[in-house]
């Protein structure tokens, strides 16, 4: 049913995808390809905002780290199952969405990102003040919550495919999303907002929904990341961690739809292998981020469906 | 004579202290194809701004249908069916003709806020959006992005999208601006087509086109109305003649 919606070369991109997340942990650490997958879901859940309804929100990490947090304090604390730790993370940084994009969308262009920045600041002083996260501790020793309530995901490549499931799920929602009646009018608040409203569209209903949308869905990938390391931390909160998604989609090609996962592996693999060498991750990336605006604006995803005209 | 379906009273916009329309008093009748004219800077675009309610006036209030939409959201307004088109071509450049048809077309169905559904349920509305496309003669340009078409076509598809939502009055901002003589004849021609059951009031700096279109006309310069009537009043008012045409056809 969701496939309808796919061209070929999407189909063919998908199936992919697919076939590598189901070989890679054979040949990869798969706390490292599950690092990958809620990375990649946070990105394709910014994708949705910044490629679909032209928002630019600068601290998407809020919703992420807010999910992590609740996700970490509930399968710890409360002893809920993984499903519902993950869920629960996204339907409070979807709440929260609600609330702070009520506030962002009333400005537009630059304005709004420096208010979703500005909110997120504030989570994040919230986040260092606060008892229930921890503060400069985080949540610690987070045990691995049973999935369903009995089904045990102590071993590293049973919360793989739990991962993998609610990633290609993600994926599949934003992808629906996008093509939706729904996601039609977001394209035309992208290209025009005017224009849109001028046809009697109320455009600020349109963009809290995506909003809305776009949060739960980071709030998730943030609720699978906790799960899977066992630990919420400050980091995922900062406004570092708010750039780097906006670098993810950067590089992979925003406004594309799998152009947030590739950035997310490129991104993510850096970060891996280049570790040893410390601060020369920060410098790798800073170039990467200098050649990609330079050199293929578009993004990796973006330049290759330009030279194949193809939308991927 | 019938009421006025649009009609303003002591319109007024001030800008940091400069008025850009003031204390206007139009009245545009049921049926008619009003032109607003006027010199560069005479305040058309502000007014068509606070009529579509894109900007909010300082004083004075707007009527449409004997309603009162003075403290009402743009996107209500076009609910009502006052509907207003745009100076620079207002497409959405990277969907093709018929999306953009459909964007307005999809405005029948309600708000869209499913999400969840496929835009297959679009497809039905498809037909539709044809039929308005090869109204404004575009047929052949059904799937292309509006963003490859030329500036002509352009301001057709943007009126094949207005016609969509079928409104009972148009706004048209300046439709022939920067076009090419036979792009302007194609959209005069249009204009006579879609006149049937709607009221149009238009920014135009053409004359002919306003000679041979307009049942009435209301002259701006300054911000205030200098001159209201049909073509052959308004031109043979002398101060329109020298504030709009330059001293020298006097």
């Amino acid at each position: 049913m969701f496939s309808l919606g796919f061209t070929r070369p999407q189909l063919i991109a998908l199936a992919v995808m697919v076939a590598v997340i189901a070989i890679a942990p054979m040949a990869v650490y798969p706390v490292f390809m599950m690092k990958i997958m809620c990375f990649a879901l946070f990105a394709c859940a910014f994708n949705l905002l910044i490629g679909y309804v032209g928002l630019l929100s600068f601290g998407h990490a809020a919703y992420f780290g807010m999910g992590c947090y609740l996700s970490a304090y509930a399968a710890k604390h409360w002893g809920f199952p993984a499903e519902i730790c993950v869920l629960l993370g996204g339907i409070v940084a979807a709440a929260m969405g609600a609330v702070f994009g009520a506030i962002a969308i009333k400005r537009q262009g630059i304005y709004f990102s420096m208010i979703t920045l500005a909110l997120a600041q504030f989570t994040y002083f919230l986040c260092t003040q606060m008892a229930f996260t921890g503060g400069e501790d985080g949540i610690q020793n987070v045990p691995r919550p049973f999935l369903l309530g009995f089904l045990s995901l102590s071993n590293d490549m049973a919360i793989y495919w739990m991962v993998a499931v609610v990633f290609l799920v993600g994926f599949l929602a934003i992808f629906r999303i996008i093509h939706s009646p729904f996601g039609q009018v977001l394209k035309a608040i992208r290209e025009n907002e005017p224009r849109a409203i001028s046809l009697g569209y109320r455009v600020d209903d349109y963009k809290l929904l995506a909003f809305v949308l776009s949060t739960f869905i980071a709030g998730a990938a943030g609720g699978m990341k906790s799960l899977v390391f066992g630990i919420a931390s400050l980091s995922d909160v900062t406004w570092q961690a708010s750039g780097q998604i906006v670098l993810t989609n950067l590089l992979g090609g925003m406004g594309t739809v799998f152009g947030p996962v590739v950035g997310a592996v490129i991104i993510n693999t850096l970060e891996f292998y280049l570790s040893p060498f410390g601060s020369w991750v920060t410098i790798t990336q800073g170039l990467i981020f200098v050649a990609c605006v330079m050199v293929f604006r578009r993004g990796v995803i973006g330049e290759l469906g330009a030279r194949f005209k193809v939308a991927l | 004579m019938s009421e006025p379906i649009l009609s303003t009273q002591g319109l007024t916009r001030e800008f940091r202290g400069f008025v850009a329309v003031n204390g206007v008093d139009l009245q545009v009748m049921p049926g008619n194809i009003h032109a607003l004219i006027g010199p560069n800077g005479a305040g058309k675009t502000t007014c068509f701004n606070l009529l579509t309610k894109f900007l909010a006036p300082t004083r004075g209030t707007i009527h449409f249908k004997g309603r009162d939409i003075t403290g009402m959201k743009p996107a209500d307004v076009a609910r009502l069916g006052l509907v207003r088109s745009f100076q620079i071509s207002a497409v959405f450049a990277h969907l093709t003709a018929l999306e953009n048809v459909r964007v307005a077309l999809q405005r029948g169905r309600g708000a869209s806020f499913d999400f969840w559904r496929s835009e297959e349920v679009l497809h039905n509305l498809d037909q539709r959006a044809r039929e308005l496309i090869e109204d404004v003669g575009l047929s052949e340009f059904v799937n292309t992005p509006a963003v490859q078409l030329s500036y002509g076509r352009k301001r057709a598809l943007e009126i094949a999208t207005t016609l969509a939502l079928d409104p009972e009055m148009m706004l048209l901002d300046e439709p022939t601006a920067g076009m090419t003589h036979e792009d302007v004849e194609r959209i005069v021609a249009l204009i006579r087509r879609i006149r049937a059951g709607r009221t149009i009031l238009m920014v135009e700096h053409n004359l002919s086109v306003v000679e041979g279109l307009c049942d009435a006309i209301t002259v701006l310069t300054r911000g205030r109305v200098l001159a209201e009537g049909d073509y052959a009043t308004v031109s043979r008012h002398p101060e329109v003649i020298e504030a709009y045409l330059g001293s020298e056809h006097v």
